[in-house]
C-alpha cells in the first residue's frame, strides 16, 4: 500500500523472487529503551516501518482526580510524582498556579531560591536525558555514568535543602519549605566551577562523535511546520528552529532579571534536539551564578497557613520544564482543595508526532527517536 | 495576564461572524464563549488569518461544573505574541462537541484524553478511543459524580 | 592435597551468611573446599543474581541510580540488567502497579524461569503508596506475583534497594537448593 515517505528516506525494494509480508510488533510496554511503560505498535515490512500506533495509560494514577481530594500542599507532593526528573519545576507551575488563584506575593528570596533550583533541577534532568539517549543509540553505560555522576552531585545539594532526592516538594505555594542552609552556596558555587568542563566531557564523548553522528543526523525529522502543528515544546521545538521559550517570551517570576540566550538548532533531527540540551546545560549553569549573585536576604515564604483557601474562581501556570511547557489550569470552589486542576504535560503533547516522525525508518531508528524527545511517563500518563 | 492584549481579536471575530453569540466571560481568566457548532469556522480563520495566526493549540481542557461541562481551548500566536482562551459549553447528559484536529493535530491526543476521562464526544476526530484507561473501564472517572465500583475487579488476563 | 582454589578466602570454622542451616558449614583445610550443595548453589545463586530491567515508575530512576558508578550494584553481583524476562532471575517491580500494567507483570513473570526473586520497591509496589485510593492502581504488587521483599520509600534511597538485595541474599541462602523459591509459596 502506498505510505507517506518523508522525503530522502528510501523503503527498499523487495527482492523479486521473494515473498514478504508485514509484520506487526509490539514494543513495550516492559522494553529497555521505552523510557518507561510504554508501548509502541509497529508495522515492519522487513526491518522499514510503516505504520506505528502509540499505546500509553500503563502509569496513568489519576493525578487529577487525586488533586481535587487533597488540599493545595497536599497536592504539591503529588506533583512531585508527574515529572518524576524535575520535581521543582512541577512545584513551581503547581505554586504558581495556587499564587495566582488565591492572590499571594511571593517575597523576592523565595524567587531568587525557586530560579536558583529549578535551573539546578533542568541541568539534574538534561544529564539523565543526555545519558539515556546515549545509551539508547548505543553508547550503552559510559555517558550515562558520567552523567549521573554530576546529577548526584545536584542531588547532594537538594538532599542539603530539603532532605529528599527525587520527590522533593520543596517549591510551594507562597515561597519555598525551608531556607538555604549556609553549606549550600559554597557548594553551589564550586559545582557551577566545575559543571562547564563536565559538559565538556560530555561533548566530547558524544558531539563528535562518527558513530553517534551517524545514528542521530538526519533521523526523526520534524520539520517546523509539523512541531507547531502538533503544539510541541521546549528542547524539541526549538530543535526544529522555532526560538520560543517561556522563560524569555512569557517571563514567570524573576527571569526577565537574568541574561542568557535561547538555545535553538536547525537540524530538526535527533542529533539538533541533543545539541540544544547540551547548550540549555550550559545556559542553566550561567542562570544559576547570576541569580546567586544576586540573592537577597529576606523571607523565603509568604507563610500561607496549611489549609489556605483560595477564592472562587480559575487561573493558570506556565512554565518551561526541562521538558518543554508545563501548565497547570486551576479551578478554585472557594473551599481548601482545588475544584479542578488540569495538567498541561509537555511529554504527553510531544509525543504527538511521533507517529509520523517514526514512518519509513528503521526499528533502532525508532528507540533513537523516542529517546531524543525525552518523554517521562509520569507525566505522560499522569 | 493573557488575553489582554486580545481585544482586537474579538472585535474582529465579531465582525467577521456577525450572526454568532459570543459571549466573554471572565472568572478569573478572561475566555470568549463559542457556540458548539461554530467552533470549527472559529478556528479555522484565527488560524489562517493573516495578522491573528493562532497557530499553535497550547492547551485543551475539560472543567465539570455539575450543570455543564466546559470545554477550554488555550491557543496562541507566537508571530503575533497573543493569547486566547475559547470555551464551549456542553450538556452533560449529551456531551458532545465538534473535533478541531482538522485545525490543530495537537487536539488529537488532547481530545481523546478528555473523552477517556470525561465523556465528551468529539464528532469528526478520527480515532476517538480511550488512550490512558484500559478499554474495559466503566464510566468516566474525572466526572464529578463518579465513584470507585464496591468491588474493583483486578483484570488478569 | 592438590592445591584447587575455589572460591574466596574463608576464616576457618566460620559460617558465611547469617541463618545459615546448621548442616552448611564450610571446612576450608587451605586448599580444598568442602561444602553442602545447598550452601553452594545458594551462594551461586545470589551473588548473580540478574535483575530484569522493570522500572515503571519514579523508582525505576533510584534503581538506574543504584547501578551507575555511586551506589553500583555490581559489587554484589548484579549489575546485569537483562531486558527479556527470560533470562532473567530478579525481578524488582519499581513503581506503581496500574491495572492496564498488571497482566503484563503477571505475564513477563511467568516468563522468568525457576528459581525467580520479587522485590517491590517502593511504596506504590509494596502497598499502593500514595496512590492507594486511585482508580487505576493495583495497590500493592503481591496481588499479582508472589513477593520476596520489600523496600519502603517514596522512592527508596539506591541504599536502601542494595538493603533489599542483600536481605535477598540472605533469604536466597537459608534455603535448600532444590525447591525454589516460589514452592512453598504456593
Amino acid at each position: 500500500m502506498p505510505i507517506d515517505q518523508p522525503a530522502g528516506v528510501v523503503v527498499p525494494d523487495e527482492p523479486l523472487n521473494a515473498e514478504t509480508e508485514q509484520i506487526v510488533i509490539n514494543m513495550g510496554p516492559q522494553h529497555p529503551s521505552t523510557h518507561g511503560v510504554f508501548r509502541m505498535i509497529l508495522t515492519l515490512s522487513g526491518e522499514t516501518i510503516l505504520k506505528a500506533e502509540i499505546v500509553m495509560g500503563y502509569l496513568h494514577r489519576g493525578v487529577e482526580k487525586q488533586c481535587e481530594e487533597g488540599t493545595f500542599v497536599h497536592n504539591i507532593t503529588a506533583t512531585d510524582r508527574l515529572d518524576y526528573l524535575a520535581a521543582m519545576s512541577n512545584n513551581l507551575a503547581f505554586s504558581i498556579a495556587a499564587e495566582n488563584l488565591a492572590g499571594v506575593e511571593v517575597p523576592e528570596r523565595a524567587w531568587y531560591i525557586r530560579t536558583i533550583v529549578c535551573e539546578l533541577q533542568r541541568i539534574a534532568s538534561h544529564c539523565v536525558a543526555v545519558g539515556t539517549f546515549g545509551a539508547d543509540v548505543g553508547t550503552f553505560f559510559t555517558p550515562l555514568l558520567y552523567a549521573f555522576r554530576e546529577r548526584e552531585m545536584i542531588l547532594d545539594m537538594f538532599t542539603m535543602i530539603c532532605g529528599a532526592r527525587m520527590t522533593l516538594s520543596y517549591v510551594r505555594p507562597g515561597g519555598v519549605a525551608l531556607d538555604l542552609p549556609d553549606e549550600f552556596i559554597p557548594s553551589c558555587r564550586y559545582f557551577l566551577d566545575i559543571m562547564p568542563g563536565k559538559i565538556d566531557e560530555y561533548e566530547s564523548l558524544l558531539t563528535g562523535n562518527e558513530i553517534f553522528k551517524v545514528r542521530t543526523v538526519g533521523v526523526g525529522m520534524l520539520p517546523k511546520e509539523k512541531a507547531l502543528d502538533y503544539a510541541v515544546s521546549g528542547p524539541s521545538l526549538r530543535a526544529s528552529g522555532i526560538n520560543y521559550d517561556l522563560r524569555r517570551d512569557a517571563p514567570y517570576g524573576i527571569y526577565d532579571r537574568f541574561n542568557f540566550e535561547v538555545q535553538t538548532a536547525d537540524g530538526c533531527d535527533c542529533f539538533s534536539r541533543y545539541l540544544v540540551r547540551v547548550r540549555e546545560m550550559r545556559e542553566s549553569v550561567k542562570i544559576v551564578r547570576q541569580a546567586l549573585d544576586q540573592l537577597p536576604a529576606g523571607p523565603y515564604s509568604a507563610n500561607l497557613s496549611r489549609n489556605f483557601r483560595a477564592p472562587e474562581g480559575e487561573a493558570f501556570s506556565r512554565i518551561e520544564a526541562p521538558k518543554g511547557e508545563l501548565g497547570f489550569y486551576m479551578v478554585s470552589d472557594g473551599s481548601i482543595a482545588p475544584y479542578r486542576c488540569k495538567i498541561r504535560a509537555p511529554s504527553f503533547i510531544n509525543i504527538g508526532p511521533l507517529h509520523e516522525m517514526l514512518l519509513g525508518y528503521k526499528v533502532a531508528d525508532a528507540v533513537a527517536i523516542l529517546g531524543s524527545l525525552d518523554i517521562v511517563l509520569g507525566e505522560v500518563d499522569r | 495576564m493573557s488575553t489582554s492584549n486580545s481585544d482586537p481579536v474579538i472585535e474582529q471575530l465579531s465582525a467577521a461572524f456577525p450572526r454568532v453569540p459570543f459571549r466573554a466571560v471572565n472568572p478569573g481568566i478572561p475566555a470568549l464563549v463559542v457556540p458548539g457548532e461554530n467552533l470549527v469556522d472559529v478556528c479555522h480563520y484565527l488560524k489562517i488569518t493573516p495578522g491573528l495566526e493562532f497557530d499553535y493549540l497550547a492547551s485543551l481542557t475539560a472543567i465539570d461544573y455539575l450543570d455543564r461541562i466546559d470545554v477550554v481551548y488555550q491557543i496562541r500566536s507566537l508571530k503575533q505574541k497573543r493569547d486566547l482562551t475559547l470555551r464551549v459549553e456542553v450538556d452533560r447528559d449529551e456531551a458532545v462537541a465538534p473535533s478541531v484536529t482538522g485545525v490543530w493535530r495537537a487536539a488529537d491526543f488532547q481530545e481523546r484524553e478528555i473523552f477517556d476521562l470525561m465523556g465528551v464526544v468529539f464528532t469528526g476526530h478520527p480515532n476517538l478511543k480511550r488512550i490512558l484507561l484500559y478499554d474495559e473501564f466503566d464510566g468516566h472517572p474525572l466526572r464529578k459524580d463518579w465513584r470507585l465500583p464496591a468491588e474493583p475487579r483486578v483484570i488478569t488476563s | 592435597m592438590d592445591v584447587i582454589r575455589l572460591g574466596h578466602k574463608v576464616k576457618e570454622g566460620s559460617i558465611p551468611g547469617d541463618g545459615a542451616p546448621d548442616d552448611a558449614a564450610i571446612l576450608y583445610s587451605g586448599a580444598v573446599k568442602l561444602s553442602t550443595l545447598d550452601h553452594a548453589l545458594n551462594w551461586a545463586r545470589n551473588s548473580s543474581l540478574w535483575p530484569l530491567s522493570f522500572g515503571l515508575a519514579c523508582c525505576a530512576i533510584e534503581m538506574m541510580a543504584v547501578g551507575t558508578a555511586r551506589y553500583d550494584i555490581s559489587r554484589f553481583g548484579a549489575e546485569v540488567f537483562r531486558p527479556s524476562a527470560r533470562q532473567a532471575d530478579l525481578m524488582i517491580v519499581a513503581g506503581t502497579v496500574t491495572r492496564k500494567m498488571a497482566p503484563a507483570i503477571r505475564r513477563i513473570y511467568d516468563q522468568m524461569p525457576d528459581p525467580k526473586y520479587v522485590i517491590a520497591m517502593g511504596g506504590c509496589a509494596s502497598e499502593g503508596g500514595p496512590y492507594v485510593n486511585a482508580y487505576n492502581v493495583v495497590q500493592g504488587v503481591d496481588q499479582i506475583v508472589p513477593v520476596d521483599v520489600y523496600v519502603p520509600g517514596c522512592p527508596p534511597r539506591p541504599d536502601a534497594l542494595l538493603h533489599a538485595l542483600l536481605t535477598l541474599q540472605k533469604k536466597i541462602d537459608a534455603l535448600k537448593a532444590e525447591t525454589s523459591l516460589n514452592e512453598h509459596k504456593k
